[in-house]
């Protein structure tokens, strides 16, 4: 056995248990972390492949930004786990049929599976002699250029509508200003008093609470 | 012999194994001497001495700590998630050591030689946040929980413009191999060939995104003393604290590393006349070092909603704005090509 034949099954063996893991787990928390054991083997499925491009952005998009959320949202949440296990057994029965129906699907699905025997002639042509990374930034940025800018607005208005929906300013409540706070002149907030020992100050200072 | 090492599965095993130890040992080696430097930096800008009891001038200092936290008790709180507890330091120790592998320390000498190697030191430093979070969670108590969090914010947050910045880097060289980012900073100028010129304000940002990111002061709130105790750390004693401490440091002198190989020229020799090597990539590494060491001996920690401003509302429209710049200078090739060193040619 090769050291790539070696690697791909390590690989798809923690990524087939992490995925199954993240299932069975009890706590949230852990099915997040094996969910992203799992990313983290597909992306060295992608580097045995030769996609390192796309290897890496797996790690950075998918296990450095989006599971971080992931596993901020879940440790935040205040899961009862007995309540949860009650109502699972509620409905497991329901959870079992549909198991037993999905399972039927595939297996009919599965069983008149075949290649097309003209198949494999028609497997797009190996890019030749370019790193993947320029690969796919000519095809972005140059073939799909408008597509790709589409896209990006669609995401933008995603964006714009969240915040529209979400942002109220409230009045009432005390708000930091930065800028204030950074110009704010000692000279004019700050008042120094000579206190005579034993005497105190006599009247509220005038000017001292602006 | 060369036959065994190149051909035989056996040969290739060992003599990658070799490498890799060639890189750690050292790495580890010099850790030592640069926590005792730190502190000793440390010290001298407090007036005080610093470690200087064990062995000549405290030199051994780093070494008696290693055995102390080694021979120690390993104390696991009783409401700690106990795997996730044990896994996290590792988790922070094993990301910070990786990551060196695609790092060159000299002209060709280089453990991985891939094309994405910045991409894959910025994948790696994203995993180490989890080192952290993990620990935080993990403990169980709410110190650690507030100071995880806090550190996963800010982790996140400063590596946006972090990455921007490296983009602006990677447009002008036209790859992503620290090899090549390094080979299209040498020319005839000099030292005012190297990126720090052409990417001049980008140097600070990124030094100080890189602070940010290594938790170090000022930017040190996940473990901030006064407010947290030790933040993630308070529940770890022993060897996973020793992981959690060397993946933290190594951390930062890979971020020194970075900042030598992006901007400084690596392993190119500055004065004119003297043959580059992978001295000057060692000398530039602890000059950025020792940089490191006073920022944190002579600032004050920042307050968290400051920290946030400075990410979001300073260094990422900066280094964005920077990026569509070095693109347009880049693409008319302005100065020469200073900002599109592949026209240069080499």
């Amino acid at each position: 056995m090769t050291a790539a034949a070696l690697a791909f099954y390590a690989f798809a063996i923690t990524t087939v248990a992490g995925g199954l893991m993240t299932v069975v787990s009890r706590n949230p928390v852990h099915s997040v972390l094996w969910l992203i054991l799992s990313f983290l083997s597909s992306a060295g499925l992608f580097v045995l492949l030769g996609a390192e491009f796309v290897a890496m952005l797996l790690v950075i998009v998918y296990v450095g930004a989006v599971a971080v959320l992931f596993l901020f949202v879940v440790m935040m949440l205040d899961v009862d786990f007995a309540e949860l296990k009650a109502e699972m057994a509620k409905y497991m029965p329901l959870a079992l049929l549909i198991g037993l129906i999905i399972i039927m699907q595939l297996t009919i699905a599965f069983g008149v599976w075949q290649v097309d025997p003209g198949a494999t002639g028609r497997i797009a042509a190996p890019i030749g002699n370019v790193e993947n990374t320029r690969a796919i930034g000519l095809l972005l940025y140059d073939r799909y250029f408008l597509l790709f800018q589409l896209a990006g607005l669609i995401l933008l208005v995603a964006m714009i509508g969240a915040i529209v929906l979400t942002l109220r300013h409230r009045q009432d409540v005390k708000r930091q200003d930065a800028l204030a706070q950074m110009f704010r002149d000692p000279a004019k907030t700050l008042e120094l008093l000579d206190v005579k020992p034993g005497q105190g100050i006599a009247a509220p200072i005038q000017g001292a609470r602006r | 012999m060369a036959d065994f090492f190149t051909n035989n599965w056996l040969g290739i095993v060992l003599l990658t194994l070799g490498q890799c130890l060639l890189i750690l040992v050292p790495l580890l080696v010099a850790l030592a001497f640069l926590l005792y430097a730190d502190r000793k930096i440390w010290a001298a800008v407090q007036l005080r001495r610093g470690p200087n009891v064990v062995g000549p001038f405290g030199l051994m200092q780093s070494f008696a700590d290693f055995l102390k936290y080694i021979v120690k008790e390993v104390v696991i709180p009783a409401g700690a998630d106990k795997a996730v507890f044990l896994i996290a330091p590792l988790i922070s120790f094993v990301v910070s050591v990786i990551a060196w592998a695609v790092i060159p320390f000299n002209n060709t000498w280089v453990l991985a030689d891939v094309n994405v190697a910045i991409l894959y030191v910025l994948a790696i430093s994203s995993l180490g946040v989890y080192g952290i979070i993990m620990g935080g969670w993990a403990s169980n108590s709410k110190y650690p929980f507030l100071g995880s969090l806090r550190s996963a914010a800010q982790m996140i947050s400063y590596e946006v413009s972090l990455g921007l910045i490296i983009i602006g880097v990677i447009i002008s060289t036209g790859s992503m191999n620290f090899g090549d980012i390094v080979r299209a900073q040498d020319g005839n100028w000099g030292i005012f060939n190297w990126y720090w010129v052409v990417h001049f304000p980008m140097v600070f940002l990124f030094f100080i995104s890189a602070l940010a990111e290594t938790n170090r002061p000022p930017f040190d709130l996940p473990e901030a003393e006064s407010e947290l105790v030790a933040g993630y750390q308070v529940e770890y004693s022993s060897t996973p604290f020793l992981l959690f401490m060397i993946g933290e440091y190594m951390a930062a002198v890979l971020m020194c590393t970075l900042t030598s190989l992006l901007f400084f020229g690596g392993w190119l020799s500055p004065i004119p006349g003297l043959p580059d090597g992978v001295l000057w990539l060692i000398l530039k590494i602890l000059f950025f070092f020792f940089i490191f060491s006073m920022v944190k001996a002579i600032t004050p920690r920042y307050r968290y909603d400051q920290l946030m401003r400075l990410g979001w509302k300073v260094f990422l429209p900066f280094s964005l704005v920077w990026v569509v710049l070095v693109a347009f200078l880049a693409k008319f090739e302005v100065l020469g090509g200073a900002w599109a060193r592949w026209t240069w040619g080499g």
